[in-house]
């Protein structure tokens, strides 16, 4: 652990020492331009002086990536940090921490006498390169169940709730600057009004940051959540308007009439646009079966092109990002390999990580780095006041919405909601970008310390206050397949319900969607079957995906029945079908469809195994375990069944390791495909029983390809799909 | 006039105080009621099919079933009406009442087995106390029924995995040997904790006196 903190003291002083000289040796174009002269002017006149330089030192030439990925690399080892310091992680979040040790870099570049990055917080590489990835990997995994069920609620606090913050705080603030005492009166109304829109909104990032280790339910996390992302369109427009009006000088009532136009334009613009490139992405996503390794890259990059399309046209860029994830997602992940849906889900949650780092670092080394004209009445007023006008403004919000709410908001759920309104370093970087007046400096300072006041007091104790007034916490929720089935019926019964009843209700349009979703939609934007697919099955799926990693990552199949479920098959099976064959038959053709599909997904792995480039995805013997391993564990299941009703005694062989299994596996391909055929095998499927307890006694492995149950057909469905590229495709290598 | 409308009320008041509904929403239904059955004072099982809007729903038969099936009345009868009342209709859409801010946490767990009771019933078909597989497959298959085929086989396959996890959750240790019956209320109710029933089963009953009923709309 001390070497830890060690190395991390290490690393802060080379950051730190190397901004030092980059200053030092001046800036880049002066720079550069007299080293090649010099170099070269030595070479020309004195090159029977000096020798020819094994070793030179030229750090301009590296210098802003070097720069950039110093920084990043502190941030990391910080967040490691942190986590090797148990007592501390447990008390103080991580984002106050992290503001912390940007405070102190920020110190020892300012005791340095140097000029710290300020730059960094200023708007183009926040809003464009630092807070994209954050908002992306929010709407892109947003819950749309509970998103939905709570919208109505949720669009009252972002819009309603904000306008109503902006306001109070300005106009307070205004009566306040009114105030002889204070001695600011030369603030006008415009000033506080946009100082208000400023302060007034709730930050994505800094509630993720806090909620993220508080584990609330899911009810109260969505309303915070989705209020802090959906007031974006309200911070726009209430910026732009105040920026306009305050250059202006005088308003009329066509203006306040323009602006409340302009923030449906900005709201429902940007969502427009979101969707826009949304279904573009989705239908792209359509045809990369070929180039799987590209897939993840369309996601990332249409996104981003919706965000920056909408900031060209000053629409709200947070809600287009979040738009085209919803809308992508859902047909984008039916059509890519898992490979690339778990590439999107790390490197999503990757890049986030590091924004959420850097800016709260930059926080704490900008706080530092800007003078602070410092006025007692004016700072500690907007505290008190953004506190008191969040509390009001949910009360009241709430008890109106209640009326409308089946599920009704409780005491504690207010409570939460108004403590969890926490401001962050968007309101910064909006603050950044007011003109220079003589005021900017006091608003930034307020701003500076309404932050430092919701993240550090707020956010550190919620966590206790959660506690103390047993909030209901997250569910551990395992992907019951029963809950999944349930509540699809429960949509389709209230729907029914709702039906009989005679009104047109929630469920009823949902479901309405829901068939407009899969008569047209889905059609154009999945490929092949998995377009008719049923989301319960989809469920499924995944499910048995995600079962059989597990088993891989057991190991050894052998101890599956024990580990997995001690109740297999055979204990709900009824046992009456005793008479009849232990395994049901299936028909010819299906069986022949089975048989075609796997060759034909065999085929293909052989075709892969033999061409190597680096732009197709080598074939895992990971993913061969994972079908290997799932065909193992019916065959094993399908065993102890048999030797139930069988008297020949199965020979129970030792399962042999998985991994070994996969090795023979890839020449079994091979030899599979070449040498036999496998419709004269096939032929007989009435004597199979017999046959496989034969078969079982071999210790060949062939059997694993060969012993396709009758009962898990449709498993063979699934296995096509584990591999790397689903809807399976029906060969015509028969034909 | 005057003594008809408090004979009216009078009954409401009973049917009121029996299911729940306030007396608006008893009356709202009460014209929803002989809307459906034509204003004669029972409906069929031909009367509910007759409604359009149910036709593209795949469980479709389930619901209208559940609405005579005695389990439902709470009076410890079993089988199935062949016609039902406004006051067995009531009671059955009773199920679906939502809690209130002033339901304490008994009256939630009370509403929360009602409410899974009522499920239980819909997928037990032969009245024994029990899901057997064969009646989860069936709820599978009708779940499944507009996909095709495809929804055929994989119909038996999730009940198949569904039942077992079930039986794995509740019965953690069988032996080889021993045979899972089928799910029974209390293993049921075990499995579907998690989705917190009394929030999620309700649909919202109007207040207001509606004119036309069958094309008004309503937010939740």
């Amino acid at each position: 652990m001390r070497l830890g903190c060690w190395c991390v003291l290490l690393l802060l002083f080379v950051s730190v020492a190397s901004a030092g000289r980059d200053v030092d040796s001046g800036s880049n174009d002066t720079g550069r331009n007299p080293a090649p002269e010099d170099s070269h002017h030595q070479t020309n006149s004195t090159h029977h002086k000096k020798a020819f330089p094994v070793l030179s030192f030229n750090f301009d030439h590296v210098r802003k990536p070097f720069e950039i990925s110093l920084w990043i690399l502190l941030a990391l080892l910080m967040k490691l940090g942190f986590h090797i310091i148990p007592r501390v992680s447990h008390v103080v979040p991580e984002s106050c921490l992290l503001i912390v040790v940007g405070l102190l870099v920020g110190g020892i570049i300012k005791a340095f006498d140097e000029d710290a990055p300020v730059q960094m917080l200023d708007s183009k590489f926040f809003f464009l390169y630092l807070l994209p990835p954050i908002i992306l990997d929010a709407g892109y995994f947003l819950p749309m169940r509970p998103f939905t069920e709570n919208l109505g609620t949720i669009l009252v606090f972002a819009v309603v709730g904000t306008l109503w913050n902006a306001f109070f705080i300005g106009l307070t603030m205004y009566g306040v600057c009114q105030i002889e005492a204070v001695k600011l009166g030369r603030v006008d109304l415009l000033s506080c009004l946009l100082f208000g829109s400023i302060v007034s909104a709730v930050d994505p990032v800094a509630v993720l940051a806090v909620f993220e280790e508080i584990h609330i339910n899911e009810l109260l996390h969505i309303l915070v959540f989705g209020e802090s992302l959906l007031n974006d369109a309200v911070t726009v427009v209430l910026y732009h308007l105040f920026t306009e009006f305050s250059h202006k000088g005088t308003v009329t009532v066509a203006d306040a009439f323009l602006g409340v136009v302009s923030f449906f334009v900005v709201s429902l613009g940007g969502i427009l646009i979101g969707a826009i490139y949304g279904i573009i992405g989705a239908f792209t996503s359509r045809f990369t079966s070929h180039s799987r390794v590209i897939e993840p890259l369309f996601v990332f990059l249409y996104s981003y092109m919706a965000y920056l399309s909408a900031e060209v046209f000053h629409l709200s860029g947070i809600m287009s990002l979040i738009a085209c994830g919803v809308v992508m997602r859902p047909y984008v992940e039916a059509n890519i390999s898992h490979k690339s849906y778990t590439t999107i889900k790390y490197f999503l949650k990757m890049w986030s990580s590091v924004s959420e780092t850097l800016i709260f670092i930059f926080l704490g080394v900008s706080t530092v780095a800007q003078p602070h004209p410092w006025n007692w009445t004016f700072v500690v007023v907007t505290v008190v006041v953004c506190f008191v006008s969040r509390v009001l403004g949910v009360v009241s919000l709430t008890y109106i919405i209640n009326k409308f709410r089946i599920v009704k908001l409780t005491k504690k759920d207010q409570f939460i909601v108004a403590y969890g309104g926490l401001r962050g370093a968007i309101a910064f970087s909006l603050g950044f970008l007011l003109p220079d007046n003589e005021m900017k400096q006091l608003f930034l300072t307020a701003i500076i310390t309404v932050i430092f006041y919701t993240v550090f007091v707020q956010g550190m104790t919620i966590r206790p206050l959660v506690e103390l007034l047993a909030v209901k916490k997250k569910k551990e929720s395992k992907g019951s397949i029963n809950e999944e089935i349930h509540t699809q019926f429960l949509d389709h019964l209230l729907t029914g319900i709702e039906d009989i009843c005679g009104h047109y209700g929630h469920h009823h349009w949902k479901d309405k969607l829901n068939r407009f979703n899969k008569a047209y939609v889905k059609k154009w934007l999945i490929t092949g079957e998995r377009s008719t697919e049923p989301q319960l099955i989809s469920f499924y799926n995944k499910m048995e995906m995600k079962q059989a990693m597990m088993l891989v990552e057991s190991g050894s199949a052998a101890k599956l029945p024990t580990i997995m479920t001690p109740v297999s098959m055979q204990n709900i099976q009824p046992k009456e079908p005793l008479k009849r064959r232990a395994i049901p038959s299936i028909s010819k053709s299906r069986e022949q469809e089975i048989r075609k599909m796997l060759r034909g997904n065999l085929q293909k792995t052989r075709q892969r195994l033999r061409s190597y480039s680096r732009h197709d995805l080598m074939v895992d013997p990971f993913e061969e375990d994972v079908s290997e391993v799932r065909l193992r564990k019916q065959r094993v299941e399908m065993e102890r069944r048999m030797s139930h009703y069988l008297t020949v005694p199965a020979n129970r062989q030792e399962t042999p390791p998985v991994r070994k299994v996969a090795f023979e596996s890839e020449h079994q391909v091979y030899t599979y495909d070449d040498s036999e055929s496998p419709k004269g095998r096939r032929a007989q499927t009435n004597p199979r029983p017999p046959d496989e307890v034969h078969l079982l006694s071999e210790s060949s492995t062939r059997t694993n390809q060969r012993a396709t149950p009758a009962d898990e057909q449709d498993d063979q469905l699934k296995l096509s799909r584990c591999l790397s590229d689903p809807g399976p495709k029906k060969d015509d290598d028969e034909s | 006039m005057g003594a008809a409308q408090t004979r009216t009320e009078n009954k409401y008041q009973d049917l009121a105080e029996k299911t729940g509904f306030s007396q608006e929403q008893i009356k709202n239904l009460h014209k929803r009621f002989q809307y459906l059955s034509g204003d004669e004072e029972t409906i069929s099982r031909d009367d509910l099919r007759k409604i359009p809007a149910l036709a593209n729903n795949p469980i479709r038969k389930q619901i209208i079933e559940a609405f005579f099936d005695k389990r439902n009345q709470h009076q410890d009868e079993v089988g199935s009406f062949q016609e039902i009342g406004f006051e067995q209709f009531l009671m059955v859409m009773s199920h679906f009442r939502p809690p209130t801010l002033k339901t304490t946490d008994e009256e939630r767990e009370a509403m929360r087995r009602e409410k899974l009771r009522f499920l239980f019933n819909m997928h037990d078909t032969d009245s024994d106390g029990t899901i057997t597989l064969e009646e989860y497959r069936k709820v599978v298959e009708e779940l499944l029924s507009k996909s095709g085929s495809i929804g055929q086989e994989a119909a038996k396959a999730i009940a198949d995995a569904a039942m077992l996890e079930v039986a794995s959750t509740n019965v953690p240790h069988m032996g080889p040997d021993d045979f899972y019956e089928g799910i029974t209320f209390e293993h049921f109710e075990q499995i579907l904790k998690g989705l917190e029933m009394e929030s999620r089963m309700h649909i919202r009953f109007l207040d207001v006196d509606a004119p036309t009923m069958h094309c008004g709309k309503s937010k939740s």
